[in-house]
């Protein structure tokens, strides 16, 4: 034999199923109960960079809404800093800005959405920067383990050209379905992206 | 410091398509996943404070009482958020929920014939502390039938979401009791390919942290992707 191992086992993943958001967003499970809810707006008027709005469905392999999924966001700020000790990039911290949301799909709409602001590009490995992105967790009933993807911007064209993650898919058809392409809506610019579970415009989805 | 985490262990993790879990059949991605290394976006992640958690967010037996406590055995549940190389998980949010002693869940879309508790939330939330300790109270949760099979019934449960300190650790996890005869019939269960990995998300009664003629205990650690100590070069930055 030889010597063994003493690494820990991983929790293994288990279903949030339908009842997510009694834990994660008590008050769209219909009460009240905590002061302070974690919710899908991530700005305050204090913070740098444009605002904008990302929204969409996640759509199942029938083409209908999952309307009890829930989706959280996690992003930089407008300079392209992580606020969190292990981004060690020289960039300024916007205090007035964490970088995560969350939001429960609408019951009625299937539309998850966000009040954030864009990111600014990010350094990737080996020196090469990456496009702006958002990265995107994915939960809901039928979902074993949260699936991971990116939202990229299609009004950066150049940038996501060369970004890398992007350039690792092969299909250019699938490299399409991470960039949301931008609308505006009284005023504020709206990036749709919707996150498709199966079929011909099924999301890239990330083991990372 | 920054460091790549290790990858997520497919041996033990559920696949997306899991066809006894009937539901997944539907919510599954059919391409393979893209093999992606880390970068910063994922390996950092969102910091939570203490002033954002309410006084009672980790006491279920109180935090929702209106007209008295609610219904059921009282429990403790406790344990430490680690990582596989058994490092400490400090100060990272802890949301758990769960439905009543009579398995029924404080939602506007569960319809099973069991009461709803006027007493009982069903959810709360805490930070572990600098040693990735946690604990909270609450009232052990019933079973309850689903529609899978037409006589599918969860084991008793309580749901977990972690963070840890990048975003691709984020969890979501289930846990169950020592001695419930419906784990092993379980499709959602049994979407776990390893019988070990099964058993460590049943937690086991634990006398010595119940309070005696008050409440009993029950301990749930839970390990998250550990991450590596770079030997040679790291180039996640690239510098």
């Amino acid at each position: 034999m030889p010597q063994e191992l003493s690494y820990l086992k991983q929790t293994a993943s288990q279903t949030a199923g339908p009842y997510v958001h009694i834990g994660l967003a008590p008050n769209r499970a219909g009460f009240d109960i905590f002061k302070n809810n974690f919710g899908d707006v991530l700005t305050t008027p204090d913070t740098l960079g444009e605002q904008i709005i990302l929204e969409g469905l996640v759509i199942d392999g029938t083409g209908s809404p999952m309307r009890d999924a829930l989706v959280e966001l996690w992003q930089a700020n407008a300079a392209g800093k992580y606020n969190h000790p292990n981004d060690t990039q020289k960039k300024p911290v916007d205090p007035s800005f964490r970088g995560w949301g969350r939001s429960p799909c609408d019951f009625e709409t299937g539309f998850y959405r966000f009040e954030t602001i864009k990111p600014g590009a990010v350094l990737g490995r080996n020196g090469k920067m990456m496009a702006p992105h958002v990265s995107l967790w994915i939960v809901a009933r039928g979902v074993n383990i949260g699936l991971q993807t990116r939202a990229y911007f299609a009004d950066e064209e150049a940038a996501n050209a060369a970004d890398p993650v992007l350039n690792l898919i092969e299909q250019d058809k699938r490299r399409r379905t991470l960039i949301a392409p931008r609308s505006a809506r009284a005023g504020v610019p709206v990036y749709r992206f919707d996150i498709v579970f199966q079929g011909e415009n099924e999301t890239v989805f990330f083991d990372v | 410091m920054m460091s790549e985490l290790y990858q997520w262990d497919r041996t033990l993790q559920p696949p997306a398509f899991t066809p006894d879990y009937k539901t997944s059949i539907l919510r599954s991605p059919r391409a393979p996943l893209l093999s992606l290394e880390n970068t910063l976006s994922e390996v950092t992640g969102p910091v939570f404070s203490h002033n954002e958690i309410g006084e009672l967010d980790n006491d279920l037996i109180r935090n929702y009482a209106h007209t008295g406590e609610p219904i059921g055995e009282r429990i403790i549940v406790h344990g430490r958020v680690i990582d596989e190389n058994g490092r400490a998980v400090p100060r990272t949010l802890i949301e758990f929920w769960q439905a009543n002693a009579g398995g029924r869940y404080r939602h506007k879309k569960d319809t099973y014939l069991a009461p709803v508790d006027p007493n009982f939330g069903g959810c709360g939330r805490c930070l572990s502390d600098d040693n990735g300790y946690y604990f909270f109270r609450t009232i052990k949760p019933g079973p309850y039938p689903w529609r899978n099979y037409v006589n599918s019934w969860r084991p008793a449960h309580i749901h977990f979401s972690v963070f840890g300190s990048g975003f691709a650790q984020r969890l979501i996890t289930q846990m169950y009791f020592e001695g419930d005869p419906l784990i092993r019939l379980c499709p959602i269960v049994k979407t776990i390919p390893d019988r070990d990995a099964v058993e460590r998300l049943i937690a086991p009664l634990d006398l010595n942290a119940s309070v005696p003629l008050d409440t009993l205990a029950y301990r749930f650690d839970i390990v998250l992707r550990g991450s590596r100590s770079t030997l040679f070069e790291n180039r996640l930055e690239g510098n």
